[in-house]
């Protein structure tokens, strides 16, 4: 691989989506997709997520997690793939597209939670 | 720009670049940890697929909401995120894990143990584990 000036920026991206990531997740995870889904946990009324997801701190907050995860992501996977499948070669087209999914998912993630709600 | 072509101040041989098998991961519970653990990333993307779809019911109205957890309890989406929560879990342990090889810490000059800059991860994660149980469920 050829070493570019936008990496060590990529590697900060995707330490810090490794940290906030690590931090958020499993607990979103484990009420949103287990807890209310399966009623372990009596799932919050529709008034009250719509309030605490309509603040604009964690709108923010979840742009954020959802930029860094996607970063994330994409660095990781990239690598993987590199060493997993040894798709060393076609290492440019492995970097675009999983790169270019994030940037798609984060402009995604800026609509839903900026534009609308 | 290196090539592999010699020149005549050049004479190096071309790399040796040994063939691996694709399945190099399986010959070591190591090897595969690992791969697991870099996997770890594909329910990261996941999950905020997931928290997007919720997020969007939520501001649509009650009714996309309720549909969207009835959608959630159904057992393909189910097994996914219990999955996904396993390997979730794999990072976050993995991660806190690394960073005290990753990033020495220091205070006042002295080098800070690694362990204890592993459980003050733990702490946080449980304080920011707490806090968005709170601000979710209420309790």
């Amino acid at each position: 691989m050829r070493r570019r000036p936008v990496e060590p920026l990529v590697w900060l991206l995707f330490s810090g989506g490794g940290v906030a990531t690590a931090l958020f997740f499993p607990i979103l995870l484990f009420l949103f997709g287990l807890a209310f889904p399966l009623g372990w946990i009596e799932p919050p009324g529709h008034a009250h997520l719509d309030a605490v997801l309509g603040h604009l701190l964690t709108r923010i907050v979840l742009l954020g997690l959802c930029v860094l995860g996607l970063v994330h992501w994409a660095h990781r996977f990239r690598y993987t793939l590199h060493e997993g499948l040894q798709l060393g070669r076609v290492d440019n087209q492995v970097a675009i597209v999983c790169y270019g999914a994030a940037v798609v998912g984060s402009i995604a993630a800026a609509y839903v939670l900026l534009f609308t709600g | 720009m290196t090539t592999n072509r010699s020149t005549s101040f050049d004479v190096r041989p071309p790399a040796y670049r040994p063939r691996m098998s694709l399945w190099w991961w399986l010959s070591k519970w190591s090897y595969l940890l690992f791969v697991l653990r870099e996997l770890s990333s594909v329910f990261v993307a996941w999950f905020v697929v997931f928290l997007l779809l919720f997020v969007r019911a939520v501001y649509q109205g009650d009714d996309q909401y309720q549909d969207f957890l009835s959608w959630a309890a159904n057992p393909f989406v189910v097994l996914v995120n219990v999955v996904a929560l396993a390997f979730l879990l794999l990072h976050t342990v993995t991660w806190f894990g690394l960073t005290p090889q990753a990033v020495p810490a220091r205070l006042r000059g002295r080098p800070v143990p690694s362990s204890m800059v592993v459980a003050s991860q733990y702490v946080g994660w449980a304080a920011v584990s707490a806090f968005v149980f709170w601000l979710v469920v209420g309790w």
